[in-house]
């Protein structure tokens, strides 16, 4: 045990350095508190990353410092101190729980409920894994099969230095630096993430998770993410997992981009368990994200599935533009909240070429004392011939507390569009839960039961193994709840 | 299997059975009959332990034990079943995953091995079949849309896979036509074992012509006001509610 001991000396060390400032050793080191430029430089400088990379981050800050914070959402919240929070930290510092007995018992009960198997709740739990659970040779099988065919698929930051030409070309033509004062401030100190890069013609032979991304960090509060499929591509990309995440970062504020040329497709998945804070909702992660899809090609296909049901705060709108004549855009959602959980969250679909589509299903489930709002915009450009869109909106409220709130933007500016809307809004009804109840089926069960009917449509659309653990993750999210 | 003694039943506050005593033992089809406003349904969901029905006096006794410690779950887990009058829909979940989930935690409670999927559907194929309840019923959300007819028979349905001790029958024959009614009874009579007790509520005496009771209880205003064999029903279907109350007051 003699290196585990010189590790917890080394760490010991390291923390008193803390006080004074940062540290140059790469091991693990850490920028000072709050952002200047100079924290900029210093994050591009660790990264290795070449000089245009630098030169776009620092444009993105410098405008930053001029943006206002936007208030307009349905969600409260105190004010975020900029100033005093870390923008830069390497690797996990402090040393791994040596095995599970001394990790937070009710974290393994989570685990177990989501029946993570054993070696995975090691992982997830930060236990040292070398002896248990080889996780080099999983992934270095994994990324021979992937070169075969020629798919890129690593961490961003290794992509800027790698694959510098193809990463310039694509980032920010989707979300534009200045977009939005969270996607700014992204582009300023973004972390990491996943580049992924499909050629032509080729469909990936496996679904990509960013649980498999060969890369020690944790998941860091500005993730930034690229994924491009060329002609006729295709991918399915898994995002998150439904294991409770804690990040000591209260705000997240990633940037996801995606890009389809023609007859391409991408399926996102995203399964978002972030710590919601406790049930007095004190604590939790601000999830403030981006993502944005360009259907650029002729017939090419983005769609969004997404499982949100952590974060104090959710702020999202997953959505894509139909720029390419008979493109498809498709957004799935179900977001739950809980407790004090806030949820305000939706997608735009901008219909440009001729003959697009869109479709949208939302389900909203809100319990305790939460807010849960879809916000959704259905926009048809002028010159944009035929466009068809369907939103389903669906809210589920349990208990008398809690609030769904609706707000849909229709904005059709060319008269051979057609737009689908519907909405309902229902109870779990005391005599459903009667019913379940009386035929064996317990409160809790019951209500996962009745929730998973509802968050049926959206489940279907999830890969299998996310879809298991969705189930459950649902069921988990929603207990105590009732009654 | 079942006794009561004199309960009283309050529902938001308001009493509704009014001292109530009855016997059921296994084997047994007891018959209860009444005018609305009785206290029949009060009764059964007593019986199944809804909240707000609340037990202001008296005893229910299930197998010996007091019924009223147990929560609506264990009261299903212990053998215990309501078939509603009103069956509940439930959207988004199909009739099949019910019954699976419904039968795999009644057996969970017992301690007992849960069916796997493939067991649990030629079970419920096996016991739909003799319903005549088609297969793409099974895929159909619970209840919804289903007719009259259609949700008494998947409380049958039900009934035949739970295999319960203690079947209570909400009045399964509302809503029914003749063919229907006919298939629910024979449904019904197929359940009936020397261990199996049933309670049968109901209105009207056509039930009782397919499945005839062992005894009949007449209930008016929260009371049992008459009590006989099965020819009471017929007594009562000549003379009415009226008649037979206006001879017991």
């Amino acid at each position: 045990m003699a290196a585990i001991e010189e590790t917890r000396e080394k760490v010991a060390l390291l923390g008193e350095k803390y006080k004074y400032g940062f540290v140059t050793d790469i091991e693990m080191d850490r920028a000072p508190r709050g952002l200047t430029e100079d924290t900029v430089r210093l994050i591009s400088a660790k990264k290795g990353e070449p000089a245009w990379m630098l030169e776009w981050r620092l444009g993105a800050y410098r405008r930053w410092r001029e943006m206002k914070e936007p208030n307009w959402a349905r969600v409260h919240y105190p004010k975020i101190d900029y100033e005093n929070a870390y923008y830069y930290a390497a690797p996990k510092a402090g040393p791994n729980p040596l095995s599970l007995d001394e990790v937070d018992p009710r974290l393994l009960e989570t685990y177990a409920k989501l029946g993570i198997p054993l070696n995975e709740q090691k992982l997830l739990a930060g236990v040292a894994v070398d002896a248990v659970f080889d996780s080099v040779s999983v992934a270095t099988t994994f990324k021979a099969k992937l070169a075969e065919v020629g798919v890129i698929f690593c961490p961003i930051s290794e992509a800027i230095r790698e694959h510098g030409d193809l990463v310039r070309k694509y980032l920010g033509s989707v979300v534009p630096v200045t977009d939005n004062f969270f996607a700014t401030l992204n582009s300023a100190v973004f972390s990491d993430g996943s580049f992924v890069y499909v050629p032509k013609g080729v469909r990936c032979p496996m679904e990509l998770s960013t649980y498999f991304r060969i890369n020690a960090s944790e998941t860091g509060q500005f993730e930034r993410t690229l994924i491009i499929a060329d002609e006729g591509a295709y991918v399915s990309y898994l995002e998150g997992c439904t294991a409770p995440m804690r990040d000591e970062n209260q705000l997240h504020a990633a940037v996801v981009e995606l890009v389809t040329l023609d007859g391409a497709e991408i399926k996102y998945s995203t399964v978002q368990n972030w710590y919601p804070g406790d049930e007095e909702g004190k604590g939790g992660i601000y999830n403030f994200v981006t993502k944005r899809g360009d259907c650029r090609g002729r017939g090419s296909k983005i769609s969004w599935t997404q499982v949100e049901t952590g974060s104090a705060i959710t702020w999202k709108y997953p959505s894509c533009i139909l720029r390419g004549d008979d493109s498809v855009g498709e957004f799935y959602s179900i977001a739950i909240t809980n407790h004090f959980q806030q949820a305000d969250t939706g997608t735009k679909m901008h219909h440009l070429g001729n003959n697009t589509r869109s479709r949208i299903i939302s389900k909203g489930i809100s319990a305790g004392q939460a807010q849960n709002t879809y916000r959704g915009l259905v926009s048809v450009h002028p010159r944009a011939r035929n466009a068809r869109n369907y939103t389903q909106c669906d809210s589920l409220l349990i208990g008398g507390k809690c609030g769904a709130h609706t707000v849909p933007y229709i904005e059709s500016r060319n008269s051979s569009a057609r737009i689908e809307h519907e909405a309902t809004t229902s109870k779990i009804a005391d005599d459903q839960l009667f019913y379940c109840r009386s035929r064996g089926i317990a409160q809790e069960e019951a209500v996962a039961l009745i929730v998973n009917g509802f968050c049926k449509e959206v489940l279907q659309q999830l890969p299998m193994e996310f879809a298991v653990e969705a189930q459950k993750l649902v069921g988990i999210s929603l207990e105590g709840s009732v009654g | 299997m079942l006794e009561i003694e004199n309960l009283h039943v309050s529902v938001g506050g308001k009493e509704i059975v009014k001292g109530l005593t009855l016997s059921v033992r296994p084997g047994e089809v007891h018959a209860i009959m009444g005018p609305n406003g009785s206290g029949k349904s009060t009764l059964s969901y007593a019986l199944a332990g809804r909240e707000g029905y609340e037990i202001t006096h008296g005893r229910i006794f299930y197998k010996g034990a007091d019924m009223t410690a147990l929560s609506p779950e264990e009261r299903s887990a212990s053998g215990a079943f309501l078939a509603m009058q009103y069956p509940v829909e439930i959207p988004g979940v199909t009739t099949m995953n019910f019954l699976k989930t419904a039968l795999n935690a009644q057996r969970r409670a017992r301690g007992e091995d849960e069916f796997d999927a493939v067991s649990i559907l030629r079970l419920v194929r096996g016991k739909a079949a003799a319903l005549n309840i088609p297969e793409e019923m099974l895929k159909r959300a619970l209840n919804v849309g289903f007719s009259g007819g259609e949700k008494k028979r998947l409380e049958i349905l039900q009934m035949a896979l739970f295999e319960p001790s203690l079947a209570i029958l909400d009045e399964t024959d509302s809503g029914l036509d003749i063919d229907a009614l006919k298939l629910v009874a024979e449904g019904v009579n197929a359940l009936r074992t020397p261990d199996r007790g049933m309670l049968i509520i109901t209105h009207y005496q056509r039930l009782l012509n397919y499945i005839v009771p062992d005894r009949v209880h007449v209930l008016a205003d929260g009371r049992i006001i008459a009590e006989g064999g099965k020819e009471l029903a017929h007594e009562l279907e000549a003379r009415g509610y009226a008649g037979l109350i206006r001879d017991a007051a």
